[in-house]
């Protein structure tokens, strides 16, 4: 059977099909229990190669500030780019990048336990969930501009700014309301 | 792509890891006079590459990669080969072909690249090895030549088959005992600089990458007559030094061995009569510009 993407106005959460809201406060929460909550933004992003873009980065780093205020003591969010999509050698620093071709690393590295792709291409994102999927017990969230990734736990499609934004609104609606997974070992990333 | 577009999102600005911000902020992109000098002090077009230390191969790609004159609007074109792994490190844009097919995908592109943008100048250089060149990609690289499709080819000739453990190829001397060929090569080298020249290459040079500035100057005319004319070749001898036998630090000086008149790497260049002539319209040009700002600084003084 495989997983239906969503339709304009949707999101799935875990394969389900479901209204987009939902998705947006499912995500919040991930974010909000999430020991290091972390977003992933892509070249479509991180370059500002037109307008679009660069106000996605500013929605980004927005929605990166906003985690940063409604996170609990113990917590502690980040925002790592995926500059390109290059097999690096010998191999990346986890602490400044993560690379499609072993975002494991990036993940075991910081301990990242909820994460958000960005401005990534599809190929690509496709290519870091599976693995991400397969070798770590992170929770994956794709801010898709295009229909959504299947291998991603919760996708959104249609990405823009004003999507961005209202999910960094959400993470603040939900502030205070969320139990965080702090003392947890087993729901934290881990091979 | 224009360095216009090379910018990085202001807000996502301090998470780039240092590479990227150097490549904006120190690339030599847009600048005319960039050559082999600004390596070391500019950001330098390799990142992390996968070659051996103290492979010629890598001072070869850096003289190149410094010494095209357009690199914004340059496509380079990569075969299997040493060379394909470090063509996802370049900071130039790239497309790998199949074996042998890169004069193939090249004469395409060019062609296509004129359609698209017919206002501006787009430089197509393919760069492959010496087996993708001359062994399984002759027939593309000579019909490329045959019907004087406009872009240059630049064979690295490390005169073997090296990353896949010394296999012998046509343009191993002959006599010489690889790993993989140990009954030695019986036939001479292929002569492709004389074959290029009758192939209807405008420009053909055959050296060593010994010499950075000569490399520079090589890589700039062929670039410019493929531009304006017609084909253009260079061989560089990049050696293997792991299945020559040497070590790391002997790259350099067996290029220089095999560079002397008698040897064969000795500099040989071949350059058709309308080459010369644009050759010799850009040196003028050069010298005007040269003199101009001469002119200017001394008034300046």
């Amino acid at each position: 059977m495989g997983i239906c993407l969503p339709n304009p106005g949707e999101a799935h959460i875990n394969g389900v099909i479901v209204p987009e809201e939902k998705a947006y406060e499912e995500a919040a929460k991930q974010f909000l229990m999430a020991k290091v909550p972390t977003i992933f933004p892509g070249p479509l992003v991180l370059w500002a190669w037109n307008e679009k873009a660069a106000k996605k980065a500013t929605a980004i780093r927005h929605l990166y500030n906003t985690l940063k205020e409604c996170v609990q003591p113990g917590q502690t969010p980040m925002l790592i780019p995926m500059p390109d999509y290059r097999p690096k050698y010998p191999k990346i620093n986890p602490e400044v990048e993560i690379n499609p071709n072993h975002p494991n690393l990036t993940i075991w590295h910081n301990k990242i336990d909820c994460c958000m792709f960005v401005g990534v291409h599809c190929h690509q994102a496709n290519l870091a969930l599976k693995i991400i999927r397969g070798g770590t017990s992170c929770y994956t969230i794709a801010m898709c501009a295009q229909a959504g990734h299947e291998d991603a736990m919760l996708s959104f499609r249609d990405a823009s700014v004003e999507k961005i934004m209202k999910l960094a609104e959400w993470v603040r609606k939900l502030k205070g309301t969320v139990q965080p997974r702090l003392t947890s070992a087993k729901s934290g990333a881990s091979n | 792509m224009s360095k216009e577009r090379i910018k990085i999102s202001e807000d996502l600005y301090d998470i780039m890891p240092s590479d990227y911000q150097d490549l904006v902020k120190s690339a030599t992109y847009g600048k005319e006079d960039r050559g082999w000098k600004d390596i070391g002090n500019s950001k330098e077009l390799i990142e992390q590459h996968s070659l051996c230390a103290g492979c010629p191969e890598s001072m070869a790609f850096r003289y190149i990669l410094a010494s095209l004159p357009n690199p914004e609007d340059t496509v380079m074109v990569g075969s299997t080969g040493c060379t394909s792994l470090v063509f996802p490190m370049v900071a130039v844009h790239n497309i790998h072909s199949l074996f042998g097919n890169q004069n193939a995908i090249a004469s395409g592109l060019k062609r296509a690249l004129s359609v698209r943008f017919p206002g501006r100048t787009k430089d197509v250089v393919v760069l492959a090895g010496d087996g993708a060149t001359v062994d399984i990609g002759l027939d593309m690289t000579l019909q490329a030549w045959f019907r004087q499709e406009k872009f240059t080819t630049i064979c690295f000739d490390n005169e073997l088959y090296a990353n896949t453990g010394g296999q012998e190829s046509g343009l191993m001397q002959k006599g010489f005992v690889a790993k993989m060929a140990p009954v030695g090569k019986l036939f001479d080298k292929v002569r492709l600089p004389e074959i290029a020249r009758e192939s209807g290459c405008h420009y053909v040079v055959q050296c060593t990458v010994s010499k950075p500035s000569l490399i520079e100057k090589v890589v700039r005319n062929a670039v410019m007559i493929s531009r304006e004319i017609g084909p253009t070749y260079l061989q560089l001898y990049t050696p293997c030094i792991l299945e020559i036998g040497k070590n790391s630090m002997e790259g350099l000086q067996e290029m220089r061995d095999s560079e002397k008149p008698t040897e064969r790497f000795a500099y040989k260049e071949y350059i058709s009569e309308p080459a010369k002539q644009l050759l010799a319209e850009m040196a003028a040009k050069d010298k005007e510009k040269k003199a101009a700002a001469k002119q200017l600084a001394s008034q300046g003084a």
